[in-house]
């Protein structure tokens, strides 16, 4: 029996009391071997029979005490579990290359020396062939053997049954030939022997084999990149002062020091400092973006410049890189449609192939006139070894899991072979205008001062009054004022007018900020501005006159700006040749001016939040193959309506998207990025299952001699082998192309 | 055509048809998970070149926990894949691991090793 060792906090005790009772609830729980727990630490450590029972039962065990318990992070395990299988697939591969190596050298050796005419046919010389043989069969060959008779047990059949079989057979056959060749030479046959086939075969199998494993590594590197981002320990602000901590002990809450050139530890809210925090490993964004008290932070991406500390938000298994590391594998366990039919072939491949080896057999020997049981022999044991289940067993996940991986790279989170298929056949690309053509935030554009004034004055004044107000237009006023800087002075005798605008006294004076209706109730003339007024509505935006003590002082706009990105991202759609439909709620004026702006060629505005699903099935009607783009909360039915939902997120929301393809950056460059990367990926797939099928197609008639008669081709076994090898490890080679994708 | 030719014809035809026959048309016996006091329905799956047994019926509805005791340490089988559980197991080499889930309608889910060679099916009820 194996004790696991599994150390988690524990919460809530206080004395020696507490300590002694979890202790003892969980010696008391069933397949605990030894327990101990720390009231210092705060923290329990469990030695118990992973058979007998799990992590969340022995924290269920403390929680039932009454004290608080979690498991602990959960990215250290997926660290520890990639270390674990990264050194299972080294003793692997360098397993395969050692009994590839020396298969092949002996095997070499042997046909050197019987070329050399050492003997070839006397019967001491094949008795120590036959011994030689029999050893590098039970060495290097065992697993083939092994693994072929265990699925032989359960009625089926793979690859191993295949080379089990060839080499099998032909050893059996050579083996018969030297212990009793007078059997073969009273019916007049030459007592074959096929040693050297057999052991060049094993060799070449093995080194293909061992080609391969390194290669399917490189797969799922991406996925393991993203598992070893998370550091190991935190800087944490504890009673005062800084202490390392392991990461497993860090809580919600905890103040993380994070010092220039660092990766940040745990998600977290910024509470002092500022820097530039470089995202890109998690959102594909190359630029390092600002960060300040109240933006938040990601674990695993790296502080570039200042010193920041933040308050410990989500940890574990919840932090956003274990979501998304827990979306690829599942994305990476899904299936892709394209597989169904290499699954469909490869359930009967290998009987049937079984089947045809022996039709061979039978073919050459009725109609061979010399040694006719020689022929028949060699050509039966080469369809065995050519043909490869591999390869197209290998043609779609291999891909699937290459493009998923970098996807993920490029902020792209694609969830499952499905999705990825669908996002390469849609044609039409539907996007919701607030958040995700635009910023989502509105933002003062355009500051228009009369003569008298200057912008800060009006600015200043006007932020001054709407900092009484709860209007969401009002608020982009303010943060324009602080973010140049402008004291905020004191609002009284403060008054909102719904629809209108406000108005208070600012340091003395009665300011108004407001529409034409608003001033003209207060029997101000907006006459001097109501042009500019016209020209910015024209433009979507949204113009507000400011008044001072009775007269007109300026004007001001306010807008949802376009994303500096979306413009861009719009052309790159159209290169694809998507056709672009953008979907709104908001007025005609401000959607055709953000359509203009971009260069959307279709806009449907002035919709009712149910009118999107329904304008994406209309178009789903027109036969449209349609991805909609937009916000994975409030869009969730759209994304849900359309044949392909991409949810367009940024920072801490990322993993908890609805959607089909999550965006991890708000920019819409990225989404043209998903469809072509599947496209390419469905290309490699139907190469992929393009080549391995002709390959056998191909490959097996001519190894059953059909050439024969027309060229006199036939191909030996050991060529055979050689085809084998190569077909499976080009078709990994071929998917690992989309790493380079960008 | 001379009495080995036919010998080698008839032979090779009746072993055809039991390879098909062996393959295709033989019965695989299903193993039943069973159902532990919690109501968790358990089963061990012996990974060794296959999945041993390598069909499993469970009960609709209720937990299912699958120990998989990998027996080797050929890379071929280091994952299981349940595909339509979006489950991905990775399985440490001579270790047991469990892969826990509820399925919840009748059906027959098939599950693979990372690279789809490995099969086995899981048939809910």
């Amino acid at each position: 029996m194996t004790a696991t060792r599994l150390s988690f906090p524990v919460t809530g005790m206080s004395c020696a009391a507490c300590q002694a009772h979890v202790q003892h609830a969980l010696e008391q729980a069933p397949g605990v071997e030894q327990a101990s727990v720390n009231l210092l630490l705060n923290s329990a450590s469990v030695a118990y029979d992973p058979s007998l029972t799990t992590p969340q039962r022995l924290i269920e065990a403390v929680r039932a005490t009454g004290y608080g318990a979690e498991l602990p992070a959960a990215i250290p395990d997926l660290g520890q579990e990639e270390a674990v299988r990264e050194r299972a697939a080294q003793a692997e591969f360098r397993e395969l290359r050692l009994k590839a190596g020396v298969s092949l050298s002996i095997g070499l050796g042997v046909m050197a020396l019987s070329m050399l005419g050492v003997a070839a046919g006397q019967r001491l010389t094949a008795w120590a062939l036959l011994g030689v043989t029999g050893l590098v069969m039970l060495w290097a060959g065992r697993h083939f053997y092994q693994r072929a008779w265990s699925a032989f047990r359960h009625h089926a059949a793979d690859m191993n049954t295949l080379i089990a079989l060839g080499t099998g057979a032909a050893f059996l056959f050579s083996a018969l030939a030297t212990v009793a060749p007078g059997l073969f030479l009273r019916r007049g046959m030459a007592p074959e022997l096929y040693y050297e086939a057999v052991i060049i075969i094993l060799a070449l199998i093995l080194l293909g084999n061992a080609l391969e494993a390194r290669a399917k590594r490189q797969t799922s590197a991406a996925l393991r990149s993203l598992t070893r981002l998370q550091p190991e320990i935190a800087r944490v602000v504890r009673a005062g002062s800084e202490v390392e901590l392991p990461l497993a002990e860090v809580r919600r809450g905890d103040i993380v020091v994070i010092r220039p050139g660092e990766r940040i530890p745990v998600d977290g809210l910024v509470v002092d400092g500022s820097s530039a925090v470089d995202e890109s490993m998690v959102t594909g964004e190359s630029i390092p973006v600002a960060k300040a008290a109240g933006n938040s932070v990601i674990g695993g991406t790296i502080n570039t410049t200042g010193l920041l500390r933040s308050r410990a938000t989500t940890l574990g298994a919840e932090s956003v890189l274990a979501r998304i590391v827990q979306l690829l594998r599942e994305a990476q366990g899904s299936r892709a449609p394209l597989a169904r039919l290499a699954d469909r072939i490869s359930a009967v491949f290998v009987p049937v192939v079984i089947a045809l080896a022996i039709t061979t057999f039978v073919a050459w020997y009725l109609l061979t006139g010399q040694a006719p049981l020689i022929r028949a022999f060699t050509a039966a044991v080469s369809v065995l070894i050519i043909a490869c289940p591999c390869a197209m067993g290998l043609a779609v996940p291999t891909a699937m899991m290459v493009a998923t991986g970098r996807g993920a790279e490029l902020g792209l989170l694609i969830k499952g072979g499905e999705a990825l298929e669908r996002a390469g056949r849609i044609d039409t690309i539907v996007l919701d205008k607030t958040g995700t053509v635009t910023a989502g935030r509105p933002a003062v554009t355009d500051l228009v001062a009369l003569p008298r004034w200057n912008d800060a004055e009006l600015l200043g004044l006007a932020a001054s009054l709407e900092t009484a107000s709860e209007h969401p237009l009002a608020g982009a006023i303010v943060q324009e004022a602080k973010r140049r800087g402008l004291p905020l002075l004191g609002v009284e005798s403060f008054r909102a007018l719904p629809g209108r605008g406000a108005t208070g006294s600012v340091a003395g004076s009665t300011v108004v900020v407001g529409n034409e209706p608003m001033l003209l109730e207060a029997g101000i003339d907006p006459a001097a501005l109501r042009e500019a007024a016209t020209r910015l509505a024209d433009q979507g935006r949204t113009p507000m006159f400011v008044a001072v003590d009775g007269a007109l002082a300026g004007l001001l706009a306010v807008a949802d700006p376009v994303r500096p990105t979306s413009p861009r991202a719009i052309e790159l759609f159209r290169q694809l040749g998507l056709d672009v439909f953008m979907l709104t709620g908001d007025q005609r004026r401000t959607a055709e001016a953000v359509a203009r702006e971009t260069g959307i060629a279709h806009v449907v505005a002035e919709l009712l939040p149910e009118g999107k699903v329904a304008e994406i099935r209309r178009l789903k009607q027109e036969g449209r193959v349609v991805a909609m783009v937009g916000d994975g909360i409030n869009d969730a039915p759209a994304l849900a309506a359309a044949d392909l939902g991409l949810a367009m997120g940024s920072g801490a929301d990322v993993a908890a998207q609805a959607g089909d393809v999550v965006v991890m950056r708000a920019d819409l460059v990225p989404v043209a990025a998903a469809v072509r990367l599947s496209r390419r990926t469905i290309a490699v797939m139907r190469q992929n299952l393009f080549w391995a099928f002709v390959y056998n197609v191909i490959g097996i008639p001519v190894a059953a001699g059909v050439l024969y008669p027309a060229f006199g081709l036939l191909l030996s076994p050991v060529l055979a082998s050689a085809a084998m090898a190569l077909s499976s490890v080009s078709v990994v080679s071929n998917s690992l192309r989309l790493r380079r994708f960008r | 055509m001379g009495s080995d030719k036919w010998t080698v014809l008839l032979g090779g035809i009746a072993a055809i048809a039991w390879v098909l026959w062996y393959f295709f048309l033989a019965r695989r016996s299903a193993a039943r998970a069973t159902a532990a006091a919690s109501g968790t329905q358990e089963i061990t799956v012996t990974v060794r070149g296959g999945y041993d047994p390598a069909e499993i019926e469970v009960e609709a509805g209720r937990p299912v926990r699958l120990w998989f005791d990998r027996q080797e340490t050929s890379g071929c089988s280091e994952e299981v894949v349940f595909p339509d559980f979006k489950l991905r197991r990775f399985l440490p080499p001579q270790q047991k691991t469990a892969v826990e889930f509820t399925p919840q309608k009748a059906g027959e889910h098939e599950f693979t090793c990372g690279m789809g060679m490995l099969r086995g099916k899981l048939i809910v009820r």
